[in-house]
């Protein structure tokens, strides 16, 4: 079987977990006899092709003279309105990447029928043109090439999957790794909201990430409960087995948090959570690894709760500095407001880290041996932190127990999931 | 005429509020009395009150030849007195009609047996004392928690002056022997063992309103049926449960109500079999053979172990933590404490940290408060903190003061008892000096001179 898949993002060129879960994903299905050609916006050159044939869209050639392109293009210009947002905040620096593609409009912006178009492969301030010509492409796409189902992940591509539905008549399966409710909580991007409806109605199956997410898309876009299906994600095995002893420089305790530093995450609630531990125990060291548009608030407001002598920031960590930063941690909170799956729990768990993780993510509904508490609830979050740090046998529970949990929750398996939605299309 | 014995255990712990790390050393008050009214309330309407009810009109009607037995734990009784006295009132007056035994058992539903003799000699006396006042008997059978049992308890409870005790009819225990006679205990063979009929329990107490249950729905005639289909050798039939099985377990809607009033009906009316409480039993009956269990048993699980209660390292390490304050807790005076201690000993708060329905058994996830067993580790674990220092204060103080009677007598009962005890009781009693030795200098000194 031949999977069309369009993604937005690729390893080791990730931003968030998509890329990560998409290249999971593609390797598990490799093993059920599944062929990917992986679609992205723009191809580094160094991404893994273990398990995909990688097609970068900037290589592709649209022949916009072609009246089926044509006709596409017309529905789909109206997307271009609207764009100043920001999705997923990427690593990157805020203001730079807005003055970049700033640039970048001026001058690109009017070769829209040009027959080659250089993609940032950034999310950005022009983003609804990238998502509109990426359709384009996908189109061209699927126009010249053979395969059986299509696959769109996140509304970033979904527009290339709808268009490349529209040129082949192929089915069209649309994932969902993240709402625009997750992202931006009630105040949504209308236009984000209507690109993520219209996928999810001409697609022919929704694949969810949790449950959680499955709920969101049948309440808040109405869309038909049939033919939206729950896969949980997996996670892939340390790339970085050495460093799972990684010395500890510090003799405290360290207690974690990674990921985007946005309300979506509630790092907030996390320091809120360290003040109270740090009231009583001053022998823990609190780490926020990441960065984000709250950054800032959350430095000015642990310098005001007069912890910072005992919290730290790392700023942006990546590949070998995420799995060294698991391995000196004693618990990892993520105490997210919203999360659809939340991969990096699994990941602390892998390096025999016990978790803390929020009831609002999508991974509680499949781990047991972790502590689960409201994300509002500092209490409890501080609570489960101080419990880990005190009562060894809730430790060795959860490095005994978790790891085990964690490595049963197989790549292979989820895309047995897939594998079997795609079968049933055809 | 075969016997029926009808056995029912009533129980409520003292349920713990949300207790967080901040709260130790600062709040003393560990109890969710909100939560722990309105469960004893609402039980005691759907069962203690109207299952009450139907018993005494069976004995009304049918007079001796209906026999009913009970055991109420101490944590119950209490929260009976506080929070529903008619219920009290109720089984005062089933006592009254002499058709009904109470058993003896650890004042607080404790698994105190498993590793402290001492203590666990002091709970049986504190709620034999209980039952006697409050209903003018006292107990004359045992029961542990959880009809947990092994030989070394069967002579623990023996040297305490019981003579009949009940247990599980499991598995591993009678191997291809029949739980439908009297048994005695193979080390002690003057100790009767009464054994469950797990088989016809279950069929009330978890199986009566299962509607996926192929003998659904069951019927007084049915469940009749099955009795007399019992090999007519077989004289006994122990039909042991919990209370809460009629009406909270199985609903009012289910019509257990009207069951438990007709199936004795039924059998009494029959004139096979009679019902008889565990001391008839044993007085009447002649046991047949001996039963060996070097390996502690219980009524809980496919496994009838300890499994549901000390089967993982949370458990294991709360439970340890309680019973290192055990030596000092022996001389304390003090009633709050006195009161703490037995509640934290509840063996509830250590099935709520049970992690084995994460593959099995939603009994469990039914029984508890918590979200997770996790969390009732947590917050047991952070109450027993609380627990702990105010225990170590008490000893420190108790000893600057020089109270002399009480630490004389500690003193006096230490030394004496640690004939062929468990090692763990030597410990133990290094602990206490090493808590008062770590505390204050004066402290040692006092209690040397004491010595």
């Amino acid at each position: 079987m031949k999977v069309l898949m369009f993604g937005w993002e690729f390893p080791p060129h990730i931003t968030g977990g998509l890329g990560t879960a998409c290249f999971g994903l593609t390797k598990g299905l490799l093993k059920h006899g599944v062929d990917v050609q992986f679609v992205v916006p723009k191809a580094y050159g160094d991404e893994s092709q273990e398990a995909v044939r990688l097609i970068n869209a900037s290589d592709v050639t649209v022949m916009m003279k072609d009246p089926v392109f044509r006709e596409y293009w017309n529905q789909i210009t109206y997307m271009e309105i609207g764009s100043n947002l920001i999705p997923y905040v990427g690593p990157e620096d805020f203001q730079q990447m807005v003055s970049e593609n700033t640039n970048t409009v001026v001058e690109e912006s009017g070769r829209v029928f040009s027959e080659r178009f250089q993609f940032s492969g950034k999310y950005g301030h022009d983003l609804m043109e990238e998502v509109a010509r990426y359709a384009l492409v996908g189109a061209a796409i699927a126009a010249n090439s053979e395969f059986d189902v299509i696959h769109a992940h996140d509304w970033l591509t979904y527009s290339a999957g709808v268009a490349a539905k529209k040129i082949s008549g192929k089915p069209l399966v649309v994932h969902m790794h993240a709402t625009e409710f997750d992202r931006s909580g009630e105040n949504y991007n209308e236009n984000v909201y209507e690109i993520e409806r219209k996928g999810m109605v001409e697609a022919d199956r929704v694949i969810t990430v949790s449950n959680l997410t499955r709920n969101i898309v049948i309440e808040r876009y109405h869309i038909d409960p049939e033919k939206v299906i729950t896969v949980h994600n997996a996670v892939e095995p340390p790339e970085h087995a050495e460093l799972q002893n990684a010395e500890k420089r510090v003799k405290e305790k360290i207690v974690t948090f990674l990921g985007r530093i946005t309300f979506q995450k509630g790092p907030e609630y996390f320091i809120e959570a360290a003040c109270k531990v740090l009231e009583r125990d001053n022998n823990v060291r609190f780490v926020m690894a990441g960065t984000g548009d709250l950054m800032e608030k959350m430095i000015r407001r642990v310098a005001k709760l007069k912890i910072s002598s005992h919290f730290h920031f790392t700023g942006f960590l990546k590949g070998e500095n995420v799995d060294r930063m698991f391995a000196m941690s004693d618990v990892y909170v993520m105490p997210s407001v919203s999360e659809p799956f939340g991969i990096s729990p699994l990941e602390a768990m892998r390096s025999n880290v016990p978790v803390v993780i929020s009831k609002q993510s999508g991974v509680a509904e499949v781990l047991n041996h972790v502590m689960k508490v409201d994300f509002w609830d500092v209490d409890a979050m501080a609570d489960a932190i101080w419990g880990l740090l005190h009562y060894n046998a809730l430790n060795s529970m959860f490095i005994t127990y978790g790891s085990e949990e964690v490595n049963n929750l197989k790549w292979e398996s989820a895309s047995r999931k897939v594998a079997d939605i795609y079968e049933s299309l055809l | 005429m075969r016997s029926i014995c009808l056995y029912f255990q009533v129980h409520q712990p003292f349920r713990l509020r949300t207790y967080r790390f901040f709260d130790i050393g600062a709040d003393h008050y560990y109890y969710d009395d909100y939560q722990n009214r309105r469960i004893v309330r609402r039980i005691a309407n759907d069962c203690y009150i109207p299952a009450n009810e139907v018993l005494l009109a069976l004995i009304g009607e049918y007079g001796s030849a209906f026999k009913v037995t009970f055991s109420i734990s101490g944590t119950a009784i209490e929260q009976f007195k506080k929070y529903t006295p008619e219920v009290i009132e109720s089984f005062k007056r089933l006592a009254k009609t002499g058709n009904v035994e109470f058993l003896a058992e650890t004042y607080s539903h404790s698994l105190v047996g498993l590793n402290d003799p001492d203590e666990f000699k002091r709970q049986v006396e504190e709620h034999a004392t209980t039952i006697q006042e409050l209903f003018g008997i006292t107990p004359t059978a045992f029961r542990n928690t959880e009809l947990v049992y092994s030989n070394g308890i069967a002579e623990q409870v023996f040297k305490m002056g019981y003579k009949t005790m009940l247990t599980e009819g499991a598995k591993q225990l009678l191997g291809w022997k029949s739980p439908n006679y009297l048994y005695f205990s193979s080390p002690h063979p003057r100790m009767r063992v009464l054994l469950r009929n797990y088989q016809l329990s279950d069929d009330i107490a978890f199986r009566f309103s299962q509607q996926s249950w192929n003998e659904w729905p069951l019927t007084a005639e049915k469940y009749v049926n099955w009795l007399d289909s019992v090999d007519p050798k077989q004289d006994l039939v122990n039909l042991f449960m919990d209370y809460e099985t009629i009406g909270e377990h199985q609903k009012a809607e289910s019509g257990i109500f009207g069951f438990l009033r007709a199936f004795p009906e039924q059998l009494i009316r029959s004139q096979k079999w009679t019902f008889r409480t565990p001391s008839e039993v044993a007085d009447e009956l002649q046991p047949v053979a001996g039963i060996d269990c070097p390996h502690a048993i219980s009524w809980a699980d496919e496994e009838r172990d300890l499994t549901a209660w000390l089967g993982n390292d949370l458990q294991q390490e709360a439970f340890t933590s309680l019973y290192k304050l055990s030596k000092i807790m022996a001389t304390c005076t003090d009633a709050d404490l006195h009161r703490d201690w037995n509640y934290l000993q509840a063996s509830d708060h250590f099935y709520y940290m049970c992690t084995k329905w994460f593959s099995d058994g939603d009994v469990h996830q039914y029984f508890t408060p918590y979200g997770t067993p996790y969390e009732a580790f947590l917050n047991y674990m952070n109450v027993l903190a609380d627990f702990e220092i105010r225990v170590k204060e008490y000893a420190a103080n108790q000893v600057v003061a020089e109270v002399i009677p009480v630490t004389t007598e500690a003193v006096a009962k230490m030394n004496a008892i640690p004939d062929g005890k468990s090692p763990t009781v030597k410990p133990s009693k290094t602990k206490v000096k090493a808590v008062a030795d770590s505390d204050k200098k004066p402290v040692s000194k006092a209690k040397k001179e004491v010595k």
